[in-house]
């Protein structure tokens, strides 16, 4: 279902089933997500939508008792497949999670904790890259000259912030945000929100919102999910103004969920 | 209308009783630690003269200190908290890590438990059995295996809570970035816990440094000034144990001024503990 309409996918998702031990928590989901565009999933609470977006870096196989059938396809290639090294995956694949989790390190190197797992570079190349992320994540001028305290210490938008930086310092091809504002105040979420629009130059990126208001201001595509099922993937602007289906248009005027 | 006032009367006689009946059981048992330290200041710090730190333990009878017996007893608790810590950090990251399948973690904190809770005596009695009664005599190594296996237990145990105490989403955060798990433990978990571990090691350091029992059967105890760790090896809670049941005033002296310095030691160790601790939890 409207998997062909995406011009140019990054990832495309063939009957993907998850579960969590005998529970089936997605159903034979199939869909594309847009090389360098934003795809946000919305949904009630339990609908999968966190789920689904922890299959694409297999989050999931941290817990013994989940596991997922089906193909997820990047570049064409099966990372369900067991033979998928999960360390490269997950270099390719970046993660934001809800809550804010720098490492207990300094600033520095909670950046180049990261990089230092694939590269190895020199002390100058090093901090070239930290400042880049830092740059890139609209961190750098509030940390510029504390880049050897604890990241602890920032502010939780701050630390947000850090956490993107870190995630994009690897130089992933997909960033993976699992509601990265809803522990923010909206100042800090309007920071991220403008982030994640210049981001999208550099990478394919998939936001996972409680917000409806937020998924229509920065997404190109919206997936609007319900009981592990993917009910409707289309263009932002449609979706929210001509929902194809009776559900979605029931989500997204509130008289449900 | 009565009834809601009956209700709130009885609620407030149930809550003073309760109150009273708390605040009497705390009294009670602050009465005697109170006690025990006055007593412990009051014939302690009169016997603590610079003599206690520059001599060693004396014949009845003749004037001496503890210098043998305190030097002694910071080496084996250092030899032994030197063996026990690591085991117990090692030991506790699995539990607290890999423990989630499998038979061998849930028996592991099982025996850990009792261990735990074992008599130290019974710990003495199996270092004697198993080491002493091979090579024939007491001996300061001896004494440090014996608090080693003190110190072991507890390490484990507060190894396990304070990486269980760090947030899952951290673990996770790691392993996005595609971290390998040994990094994962030893960069993240084990780093976010430190101060947490490290609080226990100095309790068990604490418990350990007046450990009488366990140290009877080891390191025995000697009256002179020995550094050789395969030798019988002075202690201050043995020489303690000792002097204070003799008849000699000197020697009781002594004791007292021995168990004023563990009972100062411990506390420091507990109050460093508590600081460390604390600044843990609000950095964090």
């Amino acid at each position: 279902m409207d998997i062909d309409h995406i011009a140019n996918p990054k990832i495309t998702i063939k009957n993907l089933n998850f579960y969590y031990g005998n529970f089936r928590a997605l159903n034979d989901i199939s869909m594309s997500i847009a090389e360098k565009m934003v795809t946000a999933f919305i949904g009630p609470s339990g609908c999968g939508k966190s789920t689904l977006l922890r299959t694409f870096n297999r989050m999931y196989q941290l817990y013994p008792k989940q596991k997922a059938t089906g193909e997820i396809l990047l570049d064409g290639a099966n990372i369900l497949d067991p033979k998928q090294d999960l360390n490269m995956l997950r270099a390719k694949v970046g993660m934001v999670f809800q809550k804010p989790t720098p490492f207990p390190m300094t600033i520095y190197d909670n950046i180049a904790f990261g990089v230092r797992l694939y590269e190895n570079l020199n002390k100058h190349d090093m901090e070239t890259r930290v400042e880049w992320a830092l740059r890139k994540a609209a961190l750098w001028t509030e940390v510029k000259d504390k880049l050897k305290q604890s990241g602890t210490g920032l502010s939780g938008g701050q630390q947000q912030r850090l956490c993107i930086a870190r995630a994009i310092a690897v130089k992933p091809q997909v960033l993976l945000l699992d509601e990265p504002t809803s522990a923010l105040d909206p100042i800090s979420t309007a920071h991220i929100e403008k982030l994640i629009d210049e981001l999208k130059e550099d990478f394919t990126i998939v936001i996972v919102t409680h917000n409806m208001q937020q998924a229509a201001r920065i997404s190109d595509y919206t997936a609007y999910m319900y009981l592990g099922d993917l009910i409707e993937l289309g263009e932002t602007n449609s979706v929210f103004t001509n929902p194809k289906r009776k559900e979605t248009e029931d989500y997204i005027t509130g008289r449900f969920g | 209308m009565s009834a809601m006032l009956n209700l709130y009367t009885r609620r407030r006689i149930i809550n003073a009783a309760g109150l009273s009946v708390s605040v009497l059981a705390m009294l009670f048992g602050l009465f005697w630690l109170c006690w025990i330290l006055f007593t412990l200041l009051d014939h302690g710090l009169p016997a603590l003269a610079p003599v206690v730190f520059t001599q060693m333990t004396p014949p009845p009878g003749s004037t001496g200190g503890l210098l043998n017996a305190i030097a002694g007893s910071l080496m084996m608790t250092l030899v032994g908290t030197l063996i026990g810590t690591p085991a117990g950090i090692l030991a506790g990251t699995y539990l607290a890590e890999f423990g989630q399948r499998g038979w061998l973690a849930p028996v592991t904190r099982f025996i850990n438990d009792v261990l735990l809770s074992a008599p130290s005596i019974v710990i003495g009695l199996f270092v004697y059995e198993v080491y002493v009664i091979r090579v024939k005599h007491f001996s300061g190594w001896a004494g440090a295996l014996a608090l080693s296996i003190l110190v072991i237990p507890i390490v484990i145990r507060t190894t396990e809570n304070m990486l269980r105490m760090v947030p899952s989403t951290l673990r996770e955060a790691a392993a996005a970035l595609g971290a390998p798990q040994w990094k994962i433990i030893s960069f993240i978990t084990l780093r976010a816990a430190r101060a947490g571990i490290i609080t226990g090691v100095l309790l068990a350091v604490a418990r350990i440094s007046g450990e009488t029992a366990p140290l009877l059967f080891t390191a025995l105890n000697n009256q002179f000034w020995s550094k050789n760790m395969d030798q019988p090896m002075a202690n201050l809670p043995v020489v303690i144990f000792q002097f204070a049941m003799s008849p000699y005033e000197d020697w009781q002296r002594l004791a007292w001024a021995g168990a004023l310095l563990i009972t100062l030691s411990v506390l420091t160790l507990n109050i460093l503990a508590r600081v460390l601790f604390r600044q843990s939890a609000t950095t964090h």
